[in-house]
């Protein structure tokens, strides 16, 4: 590393929040924490608000706005650090509320667009509906400009303490692939961050937890508690269970499973309130536009939250203002009632089903648009009862599925108590079906910041102060090899799996060497097909799969290598064997090693597949 | 000040070269009828300062202009928000009183959410109002004005009224160096 490590080590810690739909960073002093009691602040983040104007707030919402050339003067775009105005794009507040006008302009969830395989993840993709003219960016782009945001607006407070120097823990989605974590780390590596960690959101959320309880978190919960996280974001929904063991005389923490990538979240849910409130405005002969439509899931989600609050009134009015200067003539007012929100959201998103209840697969029509891979069941239960049955193993007791002792909740969304209650219901019943004892719940920290909070005390106890949470790699990964068999017309060869790197490695460990030889061919790009599997935790490396269950390996982002012909000629065929490393930063590597000499390739996840 | 007296005779050379001094020069002069002043006014009574009519003997409490920039910018905020400007320059005459609820909901709504961004507000007094309350001598400066009988000396015994509201806090955005303040919202032409 350059130079960061003759700088002294500054009391520093960061956790950095990078939110499908807002972005925040904490920090704790470790020089003025000392064991429970943690000296922990939020950062401000200047952002324009307006043109010409930037005002200081805690989140930043994590939108991108490319303006046209003559939309904004310099003045319009300056920002506390002198660098700004060259940035082709404006981020934050404005570039959300300016985005909403003007929508072809807007990047927006480019996390989730940084985890989709169906796109060149590196390619200038975003926005999609952009007018050909827009210079477009990549997902990988954005997310560098959010995290150089939060970089200089730290930099102006701690002149002393530049965050490249900084240990940083960033906070990702549990159900984050291989190549999501890697485009991330490298986001952070570009955004001039030198010193990064990743961390998966629900740990961070639990370390929110643990951090704000001062060390009462120890009467909380008891050995043999198994928590499960259920973290419903504005775009996405990720469910993880730790359980809680005894390790040298004291509780000690464990992440044992976490969920698939669900893109489902508080902003689904305003957008399907919306739309019913469009109806019965239709209904009465008042049309919408876009805009309005954007103005009114903002209504929506100010109703929901006070119609799914307790003791919530019977109908909240809901108000679409005009958009031009007559505000009384021509705003369109409806009502929202509480049978509505009820029917919508709490039993179209957190229906009563039962365990054995899981999300509906639609097929996808032959000709999709090019978009995100929402979720095609919008009940957030089914996908609770698909992932508990999926990690039934992860539980002692014979059953279909895990069965969790206590729930932490974390997200916007969940502030709402009857949401919180409907979930805990639904687990109860399906709990008390097999006798198991009704799940608690774990009082949660401030949601909107609880992350990256949760981030900078995993960040504190690096530095060997607090409790940590155990689990490394969340998956077990596999290399798939052709079967050698002859050729059936129209059949593809059956394909093996091997696995590479097995559950749970730590950051910085190597996974044992894979025995098998494996044929590279120099000077020509190899493809692996790549397959993660959250469910097959006790397989070790070299663990050959002929088959699998019907979702218990995922296939991920293909490997790919090219031999370098250097002292070798093109053509000729190198035995090589696979090594897994995680690296410090938590970052998943492959090397093919040839059976003789000490050279190391490294193996990189394609992460430019193009929608064929 | 330090005030020193001079000897005579250092008083009378003084005035010697000080009176060609004045004479032939304008900024000396000037300074000096500027020490004039300044040595004039703990002299003069207290209650001919708030007097208007009595001339000037010496500077009174001067009266400024408020800045215009931060108000135009509070008004840009507020009509962001919550269309404040909108709602009180449209002719609400004929309107129904549904529709200016409607309407009010949105400025409540955004306005509220822009004063709380913005400012943080609290009541002068905690006390409930229509409550008996005492203010104390000097109340005049803690943001406490006196209404109905006002005689005697205080403390004073009296109804709040009105708890009154006090700004603890104003946090406005920065502005851009060059950046017009007037336009308070931009006009928007749909492409």
């Amino acid at each position: 590393m350059s130079g960061a490590d003759e700088h002294a080590p500054s009391s520093y810690v960061v956790g950095i929040d990078l939110g499908t739909t807002h972005s925040a960073l904490s920090y704790v002093d470790a020089d003025l924490s000392e064991g429970d009691a943690i000296a922990s602040w939020d950062q401000e983040l200047p952002q324009l608000v307006a043109p010409g104007q930037v005002d200081a707030r805690a989140l930043l919402p994590s939108f991108l706005y490319l303006p046209h050339a003559s939309e904004f003067t310099d003045a319009d775009r300056t920002l506390p650090w002198t660098e700004a105005t060259a940035n082709p794009y404006i981020v934050g507040e404005f570039a959300r509320t300016q985005g909403a006008k003007a929508p072809g302009r807007l990047v927006a969830s480019a996390k989730s667009w940084l985890c989709h395989s169906g796109i060149d993840r590196r390619g200038a993709v975003l926005p999609v509906d952009a007018p050909a003219e827009v210079q477009r960016i990549s997902p990988l782009e954005a997310t560098v400009a959010y995290l150089g945001h939060l970089r200089s607006a730290w930099d102006r407070d701690h002149p002393d303490a530049p965050l490249a120097q900084q240990e940083v823990t960033l906070a990702v989605p549990a159900s984050f692939d291989p190549a999501a974590r890697e485009l991330t780390a490298e986001a952070a590596m570009r955004a001039g961050l030198e010193r990064v960690v990743l961390l998966e959101e629900p740990q961070a959320a639990l370390y929110a937890w643990i951090a704000r309880s001062e060390g009462a978190w120890r009467r909380d919960v008891s050995v043999g508690d198994v928590i499960l996280v259920v973290d419903v974001g504005g775009g996405t929904t990720d469910f993880s269970l730790i359980s809680v063991r005894e390790s040298g005389g004291s509780l000690a923490l464990e992440r044992v499973a976490v969920g698939e990538h669900i893109l489902l979240g508080g902003d689904n849910m305003d957008l399907a309130l919306a739309h019913l409130v469009r109806q019965k405005l239709e209904a009465e002969g008042k049309s919408l536009d876009a805009w309005q439509l954007v103005a009114l899931a903002h209504g929506c989600r100010a109703a929901k939250e006070a119609l799914l609050s307790e003791d919530a009134p019977e109908s909240v009015p809901v108000v679409v203002p005009s958009r031009g200067s007559k505000l009384v003539a021509s705003s369109l007012r409806t009502e929202l009632t509480r049978a509505e929100v009820t029917r919508v959201v709490l039993d179209g998103f957190f229906p009563k089903v039962e365990a054995s209840a899981r999300p509906a697969q639609r097929p996808r029509a032959g000709l999709t648009q090019l978009g995100l891979p929402y979720a095609q069941d919008a009940a957030v239960t089914r996908h609770l009862a698909a992932f508990l049955a999926r990690q039934a193993n992860t539980t002692p007791g014979n059953t279909t599925f895990a069965r969790p002792t206590a729930v932490l909740f974390n997200g916007g969304v969940v502030k709402s108590t009857l949401l919180r209650t409907r979930v805990l219901e639904v687990l109860g019943a399906w709990l008390s079906g097999v006798g198991a004892p009704l799940p608690r719940e774990l009082p949660g920290a401030d949601l909107d910041l609880a992350v990256a909070r949760g981030a900078a005390y995993h960040a504190y106890t690096r530095r060997g102060g607090g409790i940590r949470i155990r689990g490394g790699t969340a998956r077990a990964y596999y290399v798939g090899v052709e079967s050698a068999m002859p050729a059936v017309p129209g059949l593809e060869p059956p394909i093996r799996a091997l696995c590479v790197a097995p559950f749970g490695m730590e950051e910085g460990a190597s996974a044992a060497l894979l025995a098998e030889d494996l044929g590279l061919v120099v000077g020509e790009p190899v493809r692996f097909r790549f397959f993660g599997s959250s469910v097959r935790r006790d397989d070790t490396v070299g663990t050959v799969l002929d088959r699998w269950a019907d979702g218990e390996l995922e296939e991920l982002a293909e490997l790919e290598a090219e031999l370098p012909t250097s002292g070798r000629t093109p053509g000729e065929v190198v035995t090589v064997r696979l090594q897994a490393t995680v690296s410090e930063v938590g970052v998943l590597e492959l090397d093919a090693l040839p059976r003789e000499g000490a050279e190391r390739w490294k193996l990189s996840l394609d992460v430019r597949h193009d929608v064929s | 000040m330090a005030e020193q007296s001079l000897s005579f005779v250092s008083r009378f050379v003084l005035a010697y070269i000080a009176f060609f001094k004045i004479l032939f020069d304008g900024v000396f002069a000037a300074r000096v009828e500027a020490a004039r002043g300044e040595a004039h006014a703990p002299d003069v009574p207290a209650l001919q300062l708030s007097n208007p009519q009595l001339p000037k003997a010496s500077p009174p409490p001067r009266l400024r202009e408020a800045p215009t920039d931060a108000a135009l910018q509070l008004l840009a905020l507020l009509q962001r928000e919550g269309r404040f400007i909108d709602f009180v320059q449209e002719d609400v005459s004929a309107a129904s009183d549904a529709e200016i609820g409607a309407a009010a909901r949105v400025v409540h709504d955004g306005c509220a959410r822009a004063l709380k961004e913005h400012l943080e507000l609290s009541a002068v007094r905690s006390e409930d109002e229509e409550s008996r309350v005492t203010v104390d001598a000097g109340f005049a400066s803690l943001g406490v004005r006196v209404t109905g009988n006002v005689r005697g000396e205080p403390p004073f015994t009296g109804t709040l009224r009105h708890r009154g509201w006090r700004a603890q806090n104003v946090r406005l955005p920065q502005i851009a160096e060059g950046h017009d303040v007037s336009v308070l919202a931009p006009a928007e032409v749909e492409l």
